[in-house]
């Protein structure tokens, strides 16, 4: 595949690859994706009490795009709040990293793993 | 699967690589490294394509240059002198398979001639009925002109094949009917390099009356294959794989005793009027030539070829835990290793690797999200399928780069797990198949 050199810069560098403690009350988990389809996501992140994220983690399973749409999302979800971070849609990501248009499910994953980690935080957090 | 290299590296490089690295953490610091030279980027992928022998090269020169007649033209010296070229290499490429020169059509490549094995026999026979045989792991130049007469009132049979990649010939023979007019099945396998039981296949295909065609463009010049002592009708050729050049093949057909087929190329009525157009003659040279060097080498070729890719899996084996095989590793093309690494994905893991050309198995290397058929038809599960490279090794490869290649899968490997979600589940003891993943189709 002839990526962008934005997708290639991730994957050569990704960037806050780990895990965070995921019983921790202030971090909200999302996994997404299947082994079967070739793309596992996982995003973490740590939400103060104000709301905002301090933290973002991931750990992917997939393509160089899989990888590069999970490490660009975790830089860009850090400092906003999460309802900010919901905002962030997949068109955005796909854009970014100009994604070619076989690739652009996993921009619309990265999207859903924002998605499950923000609803696991609240769930947590019942609200 | 051939597209999805990314070719950033500039052939020809050579770079300095480290061997083995001693770092003495003191101040001014020790650096001790062994080091080695490794022409970079490194070619593994001769299932794809292989290189042209320089040799084949020599030979096609003159016929780019001085000798450029057309092979057709009968009145002049031009035209015969290229004529005899093309008949030394006709000669030549029926001495590699065990056929009589009259039986071969020279094409395109395989593909043309498994079109024209396949239409042109379903074309020609199908007053006598519309059924066709082949198997789930054939290469898409023949499962595609199968789908596409299916739409045409023939029927079509593909044969499961086993986790070993092998089609079983009692099932080959029970699915052969009164109306059944080809079988088709590959010598060798161009994802897993499996090799088929033809011998047997053709002697069953033989008493049952059905015509057998056999795509051997993977096949040709790495193993035996004798179309007379197997028994076969049709047999298609490829020069590129075989360090021919590109864009020439030839199709085998059968003279005596005679299998009939329809031409799918009309025009000047060139080779036996089964494919008019004016023949490649600098190509057809070129894999003539091939043809000639494989037959030569072939033996000795195999067991060198065996022995690197034996110490490759070797190296896999002891510096890569949960790697897995794909088919059968004895009856395997030397050349041919391929290899699920568990939780990594193959496009990522190339990206990594991006000075070694491979191919993967891996739905994000192709445009659709679907992983490989012929994984998929020896039954290995798709997230195996997904985390598959395919290593081709050939001619022109060394013990230096099959160890250079190891190394570098130990560390990428361990980088890629180090970064999946699957493998945190399966050291913290969770079988990730066991968790209930949506797999609903996102694209």
């Amino acid at each position: 595949m002839n990526y962008s050199d934005k997708v290639v810069d991730h994957v050569e560098r990704p960037r806050n690859v780990g895990s965070l403690d995921a019983q921790d009350p202030a971090v909200g988990t999302g996994l997404v994706g299947a082994p079967a389809c070739g793309d596992v996501m996982k995003l973490q992140i740590r939400v103060s009490d104000a709301g905002v994220i301090e933290e973002a983690r991931f750990k992917t399973f997939g393509c160089g795009s899989a990888i590069a749409a999970s490490s660009l999302v975790t830089e860009w979800v850090k400092g906003r709040t999460v309802e900010q971070a919901l905002a962030i849609s997949n068109r955005e990501v796909a854009e970014e990293l100009a994604l070619p248009p076989v690739k652009i499910h996993c921009s619309v994953l990265a999207e859903d793993a924002i998605h499950a980690a923000v609803a696991d935080w609240k769930r947590k957090k019942g609200k | 699967m051939e597209n999805s290299r990314q070719a950033r590296s500039r052939p020809g490089r050579v770079e300095t690589l480290p061997g083995e690295t001693y770092t003495a953490g003191l101040a001014g610091s020790l650096l001790l490294e062994t080091q080695e030279l490794v022409k970079i980027p490194i070619y593994m992928d001769n299932h794809a394509t292989t290189p042209l022998d320089p040799r084949a090269l020599d030979a096609m020169l003159p016929y780019l240059k001085d000798e450029f007649g057309n092979a057709a033209s009968r009145s002049h010296a031009f035209g015969w002198r290229a004529e005899e070229a093309v008949e030394g290499a006709r000669a030549e490429i029926a001495r590699l398979v065990g056929a009589q020169a009259k039986d071969l059509v020279f094409t395109s490549g395989a593909t043309e001639s498994n079109n024209l094995a396949v239409k042109g026999v379903a074309e020609f026979h199908a007053g006598k009925g519309k059924h066709l045989v082949t198997t789930a792991v054939e290469h898409k130049a023949v499962l595609d002109p199968m789908k596409a007469l299916s739409a045409h009132g023939y029927e079509v049979t593909v044969l499961p094949v086993g986790a070993d990649g092998l089609v079983d010939p009692d099932l080959v023979k029970r699915s052969l009917r009164p109306d059944t007019i080809l079988l088709s099945v590959m010598a060798a396998n161009n994802e897993v390099g499996t090799v088929q039981p033809i011998a047997e296949l053709g002697a069953i295909a033989r008493a049952a009356g059905v015509l057998f065609h056999v795509d051997a463009a993977q096949a040709a010049g790495k193993i035996p294959f004798d179309v007379e002592a197997m028994n076969v009708d049709l047999a298609s050729l490829s020069a590129h794989k075989m360090y021919g050049p590109k864009g020439v093949g030839a199709l085998y057909v059968r003279r005596k005793p005679r299998v009939r087929l329809t031409a799918q190329m009309d025009g000047g009525g060139h080779e036996r009027g089964l494919r008019s157009g004016t023949l490649n003659v600098p190509s057809i040279v070129g894999f003539g030539k091939a043809a000639e060097l494989a037959r030569a080498e072939m033996a000795e070729e195999a067991v060198r070829v065996g022995a690197l890719r034996d110490r490759l899996w070797a190296g896999i084996q002891a510096n890569v835990e949960l790697a897995t095989v794909n088919g059968s590793l004895e009856r395997r093309l030397a050349g041919n290793l391929n290899v699920s690494f568990a939780y990594v994905e193959g496009e990522a893991l190339m990206m990594a690797m991006k000075d070694v050309a491979v191919s993967s198995g891996s739905a994000c290397t192709s445009a659709s999200l679907e992983p490989s058929y012929v994984l998929r038809a020896l039954g290995v599960p798709d997230d195996l399928a997904h985390a598959s490279l395919r290593f081709g090794l050939g001619r022109f490869n060394t013990e230096e780069e099959v160890d250079h290649v190891v190394r570098l899968l130990g560390e990428k490997v361990a980088k890629l797990r180090e970064m999946s979600p699957l493998w945190e589940m399966a050291k913290q003891g969770i079988d990730p198949r066991s968790v209930r993943w949506d797999e609903e189709d996102r694209a």
